[in-house]
């Protein structure tokens, strides 16, 4: 392996020396640790990374990585990073984004992108409120709670990530917890590496708006338990091996529904699904266009040395030449 | 070449879904193959299959730049077009219709809108005539107008039993029997009718057979039942001539995109300006003169909001990456619109204009996005504007946008519209060494990556241009972010730190327009001394330029003064004509004359006359010249606005 090659590489050099304005306590933090750690044990170089981010208290992230970093709109960091991921398949694209920017603004390009499956790792950092607005209730806040700045009772159903990343067909779902960093720097590693669309989830308390999902609160402190189990202690095989039959993969999808519904006293975190029967969406444009790889959009030569362009259209204009 | 006149203007009409794409296409191949210059018009409802569609191909044995309104041979083979179209047709032109549709009642044509219908009865009562297609064909008789039918059912029952085939699938051969009516009553030789089909249905042996015989049965037809000795018109081949391009404006830009280095292309589906990236995705793969072979990767997205973002992401790491859209689909771009001003990222969108507000018309042209294209977004933003005037234009701007994008860091909006995208020309074939490939500024990348801190890729200078660095570049890490920010893209609200942003960002208009040169803003045709000053911009250059032909001949001495860069707007370059203008013309597709409003905006000289449409269709050469002998004269309204009902 190339990777064993390299020179070691700490977290540190991964980390920009600025301040960071996300609030004391924030989950955030976690998350931005967890990125840290998961470059260095891949040893990618900083320049091979471009993180892209939406708007809102996670489109901050990618401020806090050493890397490229693209502060994107508000719900649109996926068609962004999928251009970037396309016109250069040599760079790894990791999508920092809320829960209003995918499950809600952006809610039509996160279910598209599934489609597409370019590879790319989606972290979405889920605390259920917009923050930086104040605390809104955000789309996957449960109906009829009540968090502390909203007036009223949440009007709306949540949505279910997890369900909608399956029916999108994101090849690679999981689940993490913001302050279980060394379980989450696991799954940020095993996103990168996913060949195809990765989405984790990562639940995340929001200390300063949402006062119901806490961190005590996920710890069990009402309940003498920690509401978060790992699926993988438990078991739970994700992977839909290459070429499987129609039943193993209905075996697997029903398996990932029953999981996908649990909350409440006891919740599942880890890896959900790793779809290895759908390939990517580079593997495709490079069958219909042969070189993609070796000639990507990002560096395929335009000029010869007098800047005359090198395109040749004399084969299209014979299908044009009336004669 | 022919007995009346020195060119042609046939149309052929029918219900979409017929084949009237492809009888045209057959017309016009058979033209250019016979080496005729062609120019064809493209008018359609926003609808699948049974509404009234029709085209017109104008031929000559020199160069078209226009349509024209009038009819010398309409071809149809039902009666709506019969009843649409009879009244366009010029006395000594002929029409052709299908013998069954001699007497149909106007109310019993489906598709036919009320306010036609309801004109065409109006029209038909004051001539003392029934409102039936018998009504139609008698008025044209009267007028001067020879009426062919044709058995259409018979002909192909012939073909049907000649060939073995069932009646069905000689049935699918109507518009090509129609074309070769016409074709024959020309003396228009069936060979090149032949050739022109088979170039329509490529390498499809046993389609392209049964047409052929179609064809000569439709001339033997012809010439054993018509006279046509009082229809005037006659179409001969050109002896010596180059092969010749037929392209239609979706074409040509796509074309231009891959001659100047398009790697990237995303769209949303939207009328008028799907064919272009359809096209695209059809010829991916090209050589390269290096030896290697060229690509081009395109996306179709969710909307158009992904499909700017997706390519302004392409750009960041130096793909040429471009868009292509109508008016309802760059509304909602406008917000990725702003975030590539702000990053300044070299993205190119094409904006197919059409029909407006909302929804509109989608099939049919306009220009009344001009304002819209330079000011859209909120916050000032900056990009650059420019409009092509015709197929040849549309080729060469599509690549030099590129160019534009990457030289000033900055969106480029290419606009042209449905009129363009739906013209079909025979074009001399493009000269690929004419078209030069300028990347601006690009830092290079470093040798120890990882050491080294973020990059000012954002630090201000003298021309507001600072070296853009390509995503994955080693050694030059730095962010973006739509947000203000410092020379690293960091987010600021730093007063002064904004300060010096936005001018950076804003002084790259004033280098680029410093640095474009005239040409490329401003083109002059015509007689360049003379006062009579007509302005426009994009698509209606050719119906002008043949205007300006016409009122040469008539010893009226004007000039046309186009206006390709519209953004920065060149008030410079068009203060001296329009200074001595006497009159000032106006001439836009639109209701408010956009153009109008920058011209009072950055010179304080506005139009005297405005010679304006917004019916969605375009301007033909020969209204424009009566319309401008008419203010020559003196003799006109300061507003006029064209109408033709009948289009």
């Amino acid at each position: 392996m190339a990777v064993a090659t390299k020179p070691k590489v700490t977290p540190k050099i991964y980390k920009p020396e600025f301040p960071i304005d996300w609030c004391p306590g924030c989950g955030d933090f976690g998350i931005v640790n967890a990125i840290h750690q998961a470059l260095a044990r891949l040893n990618i170089p900083r320049h091979q990374v471009a993180v892209v981010g939406g708007i809102g208290c996670s489109g901050k992230a990618q401020y806090h990585v050493s890397t490229y970093g693209v502060h994107t709109l508000h719900g649109r960091p996926v068609p962004y990073a999928t251009g970037i991921r396309l016109a250069n398949p040599h760079l790894h694209v990791i999508v920092v984004s809320g829960d209003g920017d995918s499950m809600a603004i952006g809610a039509g390009h996160f279910v598209n992108a599934g489609r597409r499956n370019v590879n790319f790792t989606y972290l979405m950092f889920n605390n259920e409120v917009y923050g930086l607005t104040k605390g809104q209730a955000g789309p996957t806040l449960p109906l009829g709670l009540q968090t502390k700045s909203l007036p009223e009772p949440n009007m709306n159903a949540a949505v279910n990530p997890l369900m909608l990343a399956l029916a999108s067909g994101y090849t690679w779902i999981g689940r993490g917890y913001s302050y279980n960093i060394r379980h989450l720097v696991n799954l940020i590693v095993q996103a990168i590496e996913h060949p195809g669309s990765a989405f984790l989830d990562i639940l995340q308390p929001c200390p300063t708006y949402n006062d119901l999902h806490t961190k005590e609160w996920f710890a069990g402190e009402d309940i003498g338990h920690g509401r978060l189990y790992d699926l993988q202690e438990e078991g739970y095989d994700p992977v839909i091996p290459q070429d499987a039959d129609e039943d193993t993969v209905r075996a697997k999808l029903l398996r990932f529904i029953e999981k996908a519904q649990e909350w409440g006293d006891r919740i599942p975190i880890g890896v959900f699904l790793v779809n290895k029967n759908i390939d990517m969406y580079e593997e495709r444009i490079n069958r219909r266009v042969g070189n993609y790889f070796e000639t990507p959009p990002a560096v395929r030569p335009l000029a010869d040395e007098n800047g005359i362009t090198l395109t040749d259209l004399s084969p299209i204009f014979d299908e044009y030449l009336m004669t | 070449m022919v007995k009346q006149s020195d060119e042609l203007s046939w149309r052929v009409g029918g219900p979409q879904g017929s084949g009237v794409d492809t009888a045209a296409g057959i017309f016009q191949r058979a033209c250019a193959i016979a080496g005729l210059h062609v120019f064809g018009r493209r008018e359609y409802y926003s609808n699948i299959k049974g509404r009234h569609s029709y085209y017109d191909v104008r031929v000559a044995h020199y160069p078209l730049t226009s349509h024209r309104e009038q009819v010398d041979l309409l071809v149809t083979f039902e009666p709506e077009s019969l009843a649409r179209h009879a009244l366009a047709v010029v006395p000594g032109g002929a029409i052709v219709y299908n013998v069954r549709d001699a007497d149909v009642p106007l109310e019993k044509i489906t598709f036919l809108d009320a306010r036609v219908r309801a004109d065409l009865t109006a029209y038909l009562a004051e001539h003392e005539l029934p409102a039936t297609t018998a009504g139609v064909l008698e008025d044209a008789r009267r007028r001067g107008v020879q009426v062919y039918p044709v058995p259409y059912n018979e002909i192909t029952q012939q073909l049907a039993e000649r060939l073995g085939v069932p009646k069905a699938i000689a049935d699918r051969t109507l518009n090509t029997i129609a074309v070769s009516i016409s074709a024959a009553m020309l003396d228009f030789p069936a060979e090149y009718v032949v050739r022109g089909m088979a170039h329509v249905f490529k390498g499809r042996q046993k389609i392209i057979d049964l047409n052929t015989e179609a064809i000569h049965l439709a001339y033997q037809y012809v010439h054993e039942h018509f006279d046509t000795e009082p229809f005037a018109f006659r179409l001969d081949a050109e002896k010596e001539h180059p092969p010749r391009l037929l392209l239609n404006g979706n074409q040509a830009v796509g074309l231009g995109k891959l001659a100047g280095g398009l790697t990237f292309q995303t769209y949303y589906p939207i009328s008028p300006a799907t064919d272009e990236s359809v096209f695209l995705e059809a010829h991916s793969t090209f050589p390269l003169r290096n030896g290697q072979q060229g690509s081009v990767v395109i996306v179709q997205t969710e909307d158009e909001l992904s499909a700017i973002a997706m390519a302004s992401g392409a750009a960041l790491t130096g793909a040429r990456s471009a868009t292509a859209t109508s008016g309802p689909g760059f509304s909602l771009m406008v917000e990725a619109l702003g975030w590539a001003s702000m990053n300044e990222v070299p993205v190119v969108i094409t904006l197919y204009m059409r029909g407006g507000p909302s929804t509109g018309m989608p099939t049919r042209t306009d220009q009344a996005d001009l304002l819209f294209a330079i000011r859209a977004g909120h916050g000032d933003a900056p990009r650059i504007v420019l409009a092509s005037g015709d197929l040849e234009e549309a080729f060469y701007d599509a690549a030099q946008a590129f160019n534009y994008a990457e030289r000033y860091q900055m969106p480029v909006i290419h606009l042209v519209d449905k009129a363009l995208a739906s013209t079909t020309q025979t074009l001399e074939p493009f000269d690929l060494r004419r078209v030069h490939i300028e990347r601006g500024l690009i830092a290079p990348p470093l040798s120890s990556p990882n050491g080294t801190g973020p990059y000012p890729r954002f630090e201000p200078s003298e021309t507001g241009i600072s070296s853009r660095v390509l995503v994955g570049t080693p050694g030059r890490i730095h962010w973006f972010t739509g947000a203000e920010h410092t020379e690293l893209g960091r987010v600021t609200e730093d007063p002064v730190v904004r300060e010096r942003m936005m001018e950076k960002r804003m002084r790259k208009l004033e280098t680029a327009a410093r640095e474009i040169p005239p040409e490329e803003k401003v083109r002059v045709y015509g007689d360049e001394h003379a006062t009579f000053t007509i302005v426009s911009w994009g698509s209606t250059k050719g119906a002008i330029l043949e205007a300006l032909r016409r009122l040469a001949k008539k010893g009226v001495r004007a000039r046309f003064v186009q206006v390709r860069l519209l953004w920065p707007f060149p008030a410079d370059e068009l203060r001296p004509y329009l200074e001595d203008a006497d009159p000032l013309v106006v001439t836009e597709l639109s209701y408010s004359a956009h153009i109008d409003a920058l011209l009072r905006e950055t010179t304080g000289i506005g139009a005297d006359y405005y010679v304006l449409k917004y019916s969605g269709r375009p301007f033909a050469g020969e209204v424009l010249y009566t319309v401008f002998q008419r203010i020559h004269a003196g003799d006109a309204e300061r507003r006029i606005v064209l109408h033709n009902p009948w289009e």
